[in-house]
């Protein structure tokens, strides 16, 4: 067993607010100057630069978790992570089929392209990607799960876009396999404050949509091997794999 | 302010009862409108009605814990399956309606304050 530094909250170029130099390129080799040996790929309500990050990663032994930031019905941000090529374009799916026709304006949101290995644009999606699909946030957690998924309400704590600012509070039979809070926030604290006995395990990621932020913050998992299923057995604590935060 | 129980704002508003009968005898003290539950937890006053977009069942527990008088569905938004169920255990009714929030909002002040 050893010690593995996860950031599994990154925004590629097809995020509308992420910025144009977070090609899967130029994030693999920030990944790997800050020594990350897990990455996780986050785009709002999609999956597409995924797969072309992990291609690229694979060659320098990093590890990228394939997923998306989903913006629930509530407006409420959650990370989900699939660990096949078939579950995930299953949850792509979901995604297409769940997101309003409200169509991006690049001027206000800026661009939302998909690119290839010698990043010509192959595709610019047209639906905002940061609109609130219809689907709550249990619906998604039931979706993800059912697919095999890791389930993840992201920055849990802060006043926007997270389950405290939107529903007040967890829900107590909330079925996540573990919560990200803010890079400031003590996770002792936090757990007190919201009566949550322990339940859930802690991240901490970078939600990162410049080249800079890859890595400011991070988890540190102890694992066997850097693997989709020992990475969920360390979120729930399972045969001495667990995870640790600064 | 008139005092008027949940039950006479009904048919002046044109509002449908989805859920928690047993709570329409509740007294109205004013109304709260938000979807932000965080702030509806912090703001809302007991007796009041919520006007929201909102549908999880968490909707419930903060009507609960501010003991609201009845929650006030938009835009012909149903509540989730165990949202309404929560209302029934907690006897504060959800109501519906198809008006946008401010439409709502504006004929509840007129009503009460009028």
């Amino acid at each position: 067993m050893r010690t593995f530094r996860a950031d599994l909250h990154i925004h590629t170029l097809l995020s509308p607010c992420g910025d144009l130099e977070m090609s899967p390129a130029n994030i693999v080799a920030k990944a790997k100057v800050n020594q990350l040996d897990i990455i996780g790929i986050t785009d709002h309500n999609s999956t597409k630069h995924c797969r072309l990050t992990r291609k690229l990663a694979e060659k320098e032994g990093i590890t990228v978790l394939c997923g998306a930031e989903v913006t629930t019905k509530e407006e409420v941000h959650c990370l989900a992570f699939f660990e096949t090529d078939d579950t995930l374009a299953l949850f792509q799916q979901f995604l297409e089929r769940q997101l309003p026709p409200v169509m991006n304006e690049v001027h206000r949101f800026g661009y939302q392209v998909v690119i290839d290995e010698e990043e010509n644009i192959v595709e610019e999606v047209e639906k905002l990607l940061l609109t609130g699909l219809h689907a709550g946030i249990n619906k998604v957690e039931q979706m993800v799960h059912e697919l095999g998924g890791i389930f993840i309400p992201a920055h849990v704590d802060r006043p926007y876009y997270s389950i405290l600012s939107q529903l007040g509070f967890i829900p107590p039979d909330l079925k996540a396999d573990a919560l990200e809070i803010s890079r400031l926030t003590n996770p002792e604290d936090f757990d007190r404050q919201q009566g949550l006995n322990q339940r859930f395990t802690f991240l901490k990621s970078s939600d990162a949509h410049y080249i800079s932020d890859i890595g400011r913050a991070y988890s540190q998992m102890w694992l066997e091997a850097p693997t989709f299923s020992e990475i969920k057995m360390a979120l729930v604590n399972e045969k001495g794999r667990y995870v640790k935060i600064q | 302010m008139k005092a008027f129980k949940v039950n006479e704002i009904i048919e002046a508003l044109n509002l449908e009862v989805l859920s928690g009968e047993k709570g329409l005898d509740r007294i109205i003290t004013g109304g709260y409108v938000c979807d932000l539950l965080s702030d509806v937890m912090g703001n809302s006053k007991e007796g009041q009605i919520w006007i929201t977009l909102q549908t999880h069942k968490n909707v419930m527990a903060i009507a609960s814990l501010r003991d609201l008088a009845a929650v006030v569905l938009i835009n012909g938004f149903k509540p989730d399956a165990d949202t309404a169920a929560q209302s029934e255990i907690g006897n504060i009714p959800i109501l519906g309606t198809k008006a946008p929030a401010f439409e709502i909002a504006g004929r509840l002040h007129e009503l009460i304050n009028g």
